[in-house]
């Protein structure tokens, strides 16, 4: 790389440490690095819930919660996990790493996702205090009408949910804008569409889902909000408003939004499969084309959550069908990804071994799946444990084992140094274990007839010795979470470096130093094939010498901002009016919105 | 389940760890111990239901043992070996990539085809059925009405063993989902709405339900029963809770004829006008009235009450929707203060009861069978 002419140029680089710095950056990476570490905090707050619940359902009969408390903790631990968790800790990795994937030096709008973020932000600390207040969210995660009216819900906890879940809309919407406009517009020269990363594809296919999801939960919400506020009757039948309308609604989000939860993970796998089998992904074009294959149909599924509203055998018919139809492309991934370790030279380092686990987890979690795509089984497992074992293994066993193996494998690129391996071994176990004690056994309780969202259980049904097993594995589960903070905390405070390229990977990221500098690439990339960076090690005839930290003088990089941030506190003000209700914070909020976004128009960008 | 005593274990003083726990898993799986179990069919619907859920679980199981298998063979097999050469670069291989976009669609076929069927089959609603009874959800128990025989009652869906029972579905309140796992399967409950769903009992005793969708605070304690019984049994019951119902002429009943239902063998009259005048006055001044009908008070006519009707309790085996076997003392601990039983319960006493009162109330609406 021509780095000579521009070692001993000044420095142009903006600040990079310092709070300020942090609450101004709109670089991708930083901001990646602040959506991962809100969002484990949110998931580990999530995990707590989750902890409680399984306290309170360790034993029959137990009071050691209400069950007001007890329906606030299972409907925020649901909330958090989809939206504070799991979409947020993929949010990472679009931010930090599509960018380096795709060669280029910062995502398109990188004001705007600056604005996203402190948006979600907001938008989970909306949800969260709630608790200070004792008004928690406390209608399930999918707040079905009519319970959610004023006439059955009286207190704030709905309101809060609704603002909350508006908030993050608003965040994950402008996100979706920003990652689609820097897929397509954004690549390095010679980085084709059919030669982007995997993960990269199943991404635009994510944020596709985003776009055309999140407007119809939104509206969903704003129907909710005016019943609530205004007394409007989208949802209240005395006056003639239907609640299954908030069903149809609520799903053609909620079914699009399992598959916003899924496909990077998806990708994450199909990264992190070649590099340790040290042989290509099998049959890229094939998993572009499930992905965006399952992204379709995932719009056309969404009545398989209400088999049992009664809807009439041809509703029931075509909905199951198409369900089990997603079933194919979704096959198609998992011999693929074995196709791609078949015949390999398999490295069980840590991210190997949780992207196999995701594989062997996610195989249960999609057989449960076809079982429950049959109207009249799912009329005997929907809304029991059999449910909840199920989307477990999914979002667990899929989603977060898929994201653990990508913070393995992208940490060293992200901070500079390798989690140890140890320590990663332990926690993969651990997590392993305790996810299959804790889930497993409600495969079982479910089909023996355990309802979900039961805040205890009488003796005499039997449902004891699975409930206490699962509690057990709950707490181990809750334990590997902790050898994974111990391991970013040691790791953190040893001083060895990684080098760039550690895994010996396949993808642009890996041939610049690790953090990458401000600019990411001193000069943009050009490649000529998948694998762009096993393409130039291959004609290279070995290991590429190791990248060197340059000078970014010349190159143009945005400025730093704090618009996003008044921009951002201008819609949580704005919208959470309707939970305090009273029309000032609403007009108060707009102001602030509006000088934010006013001023960010008119900011020179750097 | 884990008190159940295992006979090998007082066998083997010294057995393994490992074997009791073997022994616990394998019972914990038999579903005979669940009273709330899906695997033991018990009616036509479920068995419908229930050969669809074999179907799919047995194929499930075969792709499950092949796939993971395969995975697991592949991380054996492929795994690093120090010197190796770089395997070879393969990028994928059509013929295989179609041979295993097939096969699963075959094998969704097999699946599609009976759940079609299965589908159609319980969507239908019996075009005569034997009896047609009419269920209500409420925050947080279940009302049942039989049309034809004039009754009201509550949390107690009694039916005639091998007849087709068909069930009207509605709620008064927000969304509830009934659920007899051993007789049929779930159906939710609408507002302004009427959903059906049908069986017929093969056998008699009782079998437990409970509300499956999520429905506020105590939807936990949204339980019910289903009692199976014989045509007599049966007949008997209907002629017994028909007295003083909403549903047969306004509840209208005479005291001679409410005398004849309460006496029980060696009765005396100073019992009975006990039971009958201070329980009433009891029922009517604790404020019970205000939200129950029972027979013999002026709301024995009503229909459109907030809490369950009461007219006879006596006959009924559990009290708060499954929460308590009906018992003296657990009435009365319920008549005490039901929200330590029951914390959201949206019975809300006016004053709380006194003792008296409570003495009083408890044999009054057990002596009403």
């Amino acid at each position: 790389m021509a780095t000579t002419a521009l070692d001993h140029a000044p420095a142009h680089a903006h600040e990079q440490s310092g709070l300020w710095s942090w609450i101004t950056t709109v670089d991708h990476k930083r901001i990646g690095i602040l959506y991962g570490a809100t969002a484990f905090l949110f998931f580990l707050l999530g995990g707590i819930e989750a902890l409680i619940i399984r306290l309170q359902l360790g034993a029959p009969d137990q009071k050691l919660v209400s069950p007001e408390t007890y329906n606030q903790l299972f409907t925020m631990h649901g909330t958090t996990m989809i939206f504070l968790g799991v979409m947020p800790l993929s949010a990472m990795f679009f931010n930090f790493m599509i960018p380096l994937l795709i060669g280029a030096r910062d995502v398109a709008f990188p004001r705007l996702n600056a604005m996203s973020y402190w948006v979600f932000l907001f938008g989970g600390l909306i949800l969260n205090l709630s608790w200070l207040f004792g008004a928690a969210p406390n209608a399930g995660w999918f707040g079905y009408a009519n319970l959610t009216e004023k006439q059955f819900s009286p207190g704030h906890n709905v309101d809060v949910w609704v603002v909350g879940l508006q908030v993050l809309g608003v965040a994950s919407l402008a996100a979706a804008v920003n990652f689609t406009v820097t897929i397509i517009n954004m690549r390095c020269k010679g980085m084709r569409m059919m030669r982007m990363p995997m993960f990269v594809w199943m991404s635009f296919f994510t944020q596709i889902l985003l776009l055309l999801a999140f407007p119809v939960i939104t509206v969903a919400l704003i129907f909710l909000m005016f019943d609530r506020a205004f007394g409007t009757n989208f949802y209240y039948p005395p006056n003639g408003g239907d609640p299954i309308l908030w069903q149809h609604l609520f799903w053609i989000f909620g079914h699009p939004e399992v598959y916003i939860l899924i496909l990077p993970a998806f990708g994450i796998i199909s990264e992190v499969l070649p590099v340790f089998s040290r042989k290509p992904l099998f049959g890229y074009a094939a998993m572009v084309f499930s992905g965006a294959f399952i992204a379709f149909l995932g719009f056309g599924v969404w009545s398989h959550h209400m088999f049992s509203t009664g809807m009439g055998p041809f509703a029931d018919a075509f909905f199951s069908l198409t369900t089990m139809l997603i079933a194919v492309p979704t096959g198609v991934k998992i011999f693929n990804w074995i196709g791609t370790i078949w015949g390999g030279q398999l490295q069980f380092r840590t991210p190997m071994l949780f992207a196999i686990g995701f594989i062997a987890m996610f195989i249960i979690g999609g057989l449960s799946g076809v079982m429950h795509s049959s109207p009249p089984a799912d009329l005997q497992q929907t809304d029991t444990y059999f449910v909840v074992a199920h989307f477990h293994y999914v979002l667990f066993g899929g989603s977060i084992f898929a994201l653990t193996a990508g913070a393995y494998y992208w940490f060293p690129k992200m901070f500079g140094k390798l989690l140890d391996e140890g320590l990663g071994k332990l926690h993969f176990w651990l997590m392993l274990i305790g996810f299959n004690l804790t889930f497993a056994p409600m495969h079982i309780l479910g089909l023996n007839g355990m309802p979900r969202r039961v805040y205890t259980y009488p003796a005499d049904l039997n449902f004891g010795f699975w409930n206490l097993i699962e509690t057990v594995g709950a707490f181990v589960l809750g334990l590997s979470q902790l050898v994974f903070l111990y391991n970013i905390w040691r790791t953190a405070r040893r001083s060895e470096a990684a080098p760039a390229d550690p895994w010996n990977g396949a993808t642009l990221e890996w041939s610049i130093p690790s953090p990458p500098q401000e600019f990411n690439f001193p000069e943009l990339p050009v490649v000529d094939g998948r694998d762009a960076l096993w393409e130039q090690k291959r004609k290279a005839g070995g290991p590429l010498p190791e990248p060197k930290h340059v000078s970014g003088a010349g190159i143009h990089m945005p400025n730093p901002s704090y618009w996003p941030v008044v921009a951002a506190l201008g819609v949580a003000v704005t919208l959470s009016g309707f939970i305090v209700g009273f029309p000032y914070v609403n007009i108060a909020g707009a102001a602030v919105l509006f000088l934010g976004v006013f001023k960010w128009a008119f900011e020179p960008a750097g | 389940m884990s008190h159940r005593p295992f006979p090998g274990r007082r066998a083997l003083r010294w057995a393994p760890v490992a074997l009791s726990v073997i022994a616990l898993v394998l019972a914990g799986c038999s579903p005979d111990q669940y009273p709330q179990t899906t695997l033991r069919p018990k009616g036509d619907f479920a068995h419908l239901v229930d050969h669809v859920f074999r179907t799919t679980f047995v194929l499930a199981t075969v792709v499950f043992v092949l796939v993971e298998g395969a995975l697991l063979y592949a991380m054996f097999r492929f795994r690093a070996r120090p010197g190796a050469p770089e395997p070879e670069q393969t990028h994928g291989n059509t013929t295989l990539e179609i041979i295993w976009t097939i096969i699963p669609a075959a094998i969704l076929a097999v699946i599609a085809v009976p759940t079609v069927k299965t589908i159609f089959k319980t969507s239908e609603k019996p075009a005569r059925p034997d009896l047609q009874i009419e269920v209500i959800g409420h925050q947080w128990w279940w009302e049942f009405r039989y049309p034809d025989q004039k009754i009201v009652t509550a949390n107690e869906l009694h039916v005639p063993v091998g007849k087709t029972v068909s069930l009207e579905m509605t709620t008064g309140d927000v969304l509830h989902s009934f659920w007899i796992p051993q007789f049929a399967a779930k159906r939710d409950v609408f507002p302004n709405r009427y959903n059906n769903i049908w069986f017929k009992a093969e056998t008699t005793g009782y079998f437990s339900g409970q509300c499956a969708e999520f429905c506020g605070v105590e939807h936990g304690r949204m339980a019910f029963r289903v009692i199976s019984e014989t045509d007599e049994q049966f007949e008997k019951w209907v002629g017994n809770e028909a007295i003083g119902s909403p549903l047969n002429n306004s509840g209208a009943v005479t005291d001679s004829e409410l005398v004849a239902h309460l006496r029980v063998e060696g009765d005396t009259n100073a019992r009975l006008d006990s039971l009958m005048i201070k329980g009433r006055a009891a029922f009517m001044a604790g404020g019970c009235i205000g939200c129950h009908a029972m027979v013999g008070t002026p709301m024995a006519g009503m229909t459109a009450l907030i809490g369950p009707n009461l007219s006879h309790l006596g006959s009924r085996t559990s009290i708060a929707a499954g929460t308590l076997t009906l018992t003296p003392e657990n009435l009365a601990r319920w008549l005490r203060n039901p929200n330590e039983v029951k914390e959201g319960v949206l019975m809300k006493l006016p004053r709380p009861l006194t003792e008296d009162e409570i003495a009083v109330l408890v044999p009054y609406l057990l002596a009403h069978k």
